[in-house]
């Protein structure tokens, strides 16, 4: 038997593999994750022209990359992931996978595999689009904007995971992301950079989970970060990535409830 | 590993399982099952079957007592136990949107020593490869659950209502894949609520009520312990009184309904030859004449009657 004996890498690139079949399969999840994140940017362009984004030092290509990361952030990974734990979890395949080999974390992990390679696809894509399309420079501090989106992408995932836990219906799931997207798209420099908003409210909306991964995105490209926001900045994506993991070992839910 | 065929492959001490709420599902049941034997667990809807299958099979951490599968604690030891067990929970488990042959090819990617051909076919769902699992009847779900569960050739298979759903065929079809397994040293514990499924299939049964156990054994010995029947109408212009006194039959116990008389008893061939002797020097025929031991399902009635009114007993003495 030990000749056939699974391993944690295979494991989880057959749930992976189930998984991106399932996602090409539901044409709902494919619209709001594939194609929104790369259409909406664009809703974006006309407001941005509206802000005088160049009082606050920045352009439009450093408000729309951003934002556009952040949307695929949010739309590809956190929402669409929030419907495929809770529909995984409704069907009992999590509960029928714990009964096997699989580890916890390896479920999850292979379950959220594409759409998170999705959303880091998408990411790439849009940066080169806007490079091209808006005649952006090269990155300042790229390695920045690299932490940036590797935390945004697991906080993301794990943050679904969480949201998946108050969420009782596959169609609700449609509904509890909402309230985090909304307060991302205002509150993290989304849809309007945080330089644009008074300084006060600001520095609450720091405190956001997916304002340090925006606040990164957009200081790797603008170089406006000093040392110490910078270091702020990644102290504060990664305690709450880390803190997000955590509630989710802690308060993951694997089966309806009765 | 032990080659000794007394070798118990599940020990049950004590075991406890307490949810949320303060309700009580599984109250200190013990028992064990020996390799290559098929164990039943018998009750009711809510007697606490799958409560206790779950914790068997890991999935959730006892509230008291102790579980060993295979010499190791099922949910602290996962690593050790679930390449060497098999599962098919109660309902469910796997994406609606794939299919069969899909299904097959993730679950055995995650299966240690998984045999993936033939699978569908040893449970006959061999044709239906390329079906959406969304497209598949009950019945079908419940056979591709099972093939799933005997993918990587388990040493332990824990089937929880493993024929529910099925039609007649089906479940006979699956009686004798569990039989086939059985007979190849696999050991099989599953939880049924059809009483018929467990005295053809069972080598030993454990009937549960309100989370104990309330009767255990082969069926053989869970049902020799409960009276055996025998009814018939009394013939016209005869009472009750004019049969020979009860209790010289070895009757236990009687009732009559209109002119149907059934009486218990525990010597049934003391109490049928005595009843027919009579009957034959009185000139009576007695129709309707029905004479049987108890069936499991008499037993399973018997005890849970017997259970409920302790327990109320016990309630009011409190």
């Amino acid at each position: 038997m030990s000749t056939t004996a699974t391993t944690p890498a295979g494991r989880m690139a057959a749930l992976a593999r189930a998984e991106l079949t399932l996602l090409g399969r539901s044409r709902g999840t494919l619209v709001a994750a594939v194609f929104v994140p790369l259409a909406l940017p664009f809703s974006v362009r006309s407001a941005v022209d509206g802000m005088e984004v160049e009082k606050h030092g920045l352009s439009v290509g450093t408000v729309i990359l951003p934002a556009a990361i952040g949307f695929s952030l949010l739309f590809a990974v956190y929402a669409a992931l929030t419907g495929v734990f809770v529909t995984r979890r409704e069907e009992l395949v999590l509960k029928r996978l714990r009964t096997g080999e699989v580890r916890d974390a390896e479920i999850l992990t292979g379950s959220a595999l594409p759409a998170v390679t999705t959303g880091l696809l998408q990411c790439l894509l849009l940066t080169a689009g806007c490079t091209v399309l808006l005649d952006m420079p090269a990155p300042h501090a790229p390695h920045l904007a690299v932490v940036g989106l590797l935390t945004g992408l697991v906080l993301c995932a794990a943050l679904a995971a969480l949201t998946a836990g108050l969420t009782r219906t596959a169609e609700s799931a449609q509904v509890t992301p909402m309230p985090l997207m909304l307060v991302s798209f205002i509150g993290s420099g989304v849809t309007v950079p945080l330089e644009v908003l008074p300084d006060q409210l600001a520095s609450v909306c720091e405190l956001l989970p997916l304002t340090p991964v925006i606040t990164l995105v957009r200081g790797g490209w603008t170089g406006a970060l000093s040392a110490s926001e910078a270091l702020t900045s990644v102290v504060t994506a990664v305690a709450w990535t880390g803190l997000a993991v955590f509630a989710v070992r802690r308060w993951f839910r694997w089966e309806p409830r009765r | 590993m032990g080659t000794n065929g007394h070798e118990h492959v599940i020990e049950v001490t004590d075991l406890r399982r307490v949810y949320g709420g303060g309700f009580e599902a599984v109250r200190g049941i013990g028992f064990s099952v020996r390799r290559g034997e098929i164990f039943a667990l018998l009750g009711t809807n809510g007697a606490g079957k799958t409560s206790t299958v779950e914790l068997l099979e890991g999935l959730a951490r006892p509230d008291g007592g102790r579980v060993r599968v295979l010499g190791h604690d099922p949910y602290t030891d996962r690593a050790a136990v679930r390449p060497r067990t098999g599962v098919m929970l109660q309902e469910g488990g796997f994406p609606s949107e794939l299919t069969v042959a899909e299904t097959l090819r993730m679950w055995a990617a995650c299966t240690s020593g998984a045999r993936p051909q033939g699978a569908l076919a040893r449970v006959g769902l061999a044709s239906k490869d390329g079906t959406r699992v969304k497209q598949l009847s009950g019945g079908e779900r419940r056979r591709l659950d099972l093939a799933l569960a005997l993918l990587g050739e388990p040493e332990v298979l824990f089937l929880d209502e493993p024929t529910t759903g099925l039609d007649a065929e089906g479940r006979r079809d699956t009686w004798e894949l569990v039989r086939a397994l059985r007979d190849g040293g696999t050991t099989v514990l599953l939880t049924t609520h059809y009483l018929e499924e467990a005295e053809a299939l069972a080598d030993r049964l454990a009937i549960l009520h309100e989370g104990r156990i309330a009767a255990a054994g082969t069926p053989a010995e869970v049902t020799a312990a409960q009276p055996s029947r025998i009814s018939f109408e009394l013939p016209a212009g005869y009472f009750l009184g004019d049969l020979p006194p009860l209790d010289e039959l070895g009757v236990c116990d009687h009732e009559t309904a209109g002119r149907t008389v059934r009486l218990r008893t525990r010597e049934l061939q003391r109490a049928a030859t005595r009843l027919l002797v009579w009957a034959d020097g009185a000139g009576v025929e007695l129709r309707g004449l029905d004479m049987r031991s108890a069936s499991l399902e008499e037993a399973f009635l018997g005890i849970a009657q017997e259970a409920s009114a302790a327990s109320r007993t016990k309630e009011y003495a409190a």
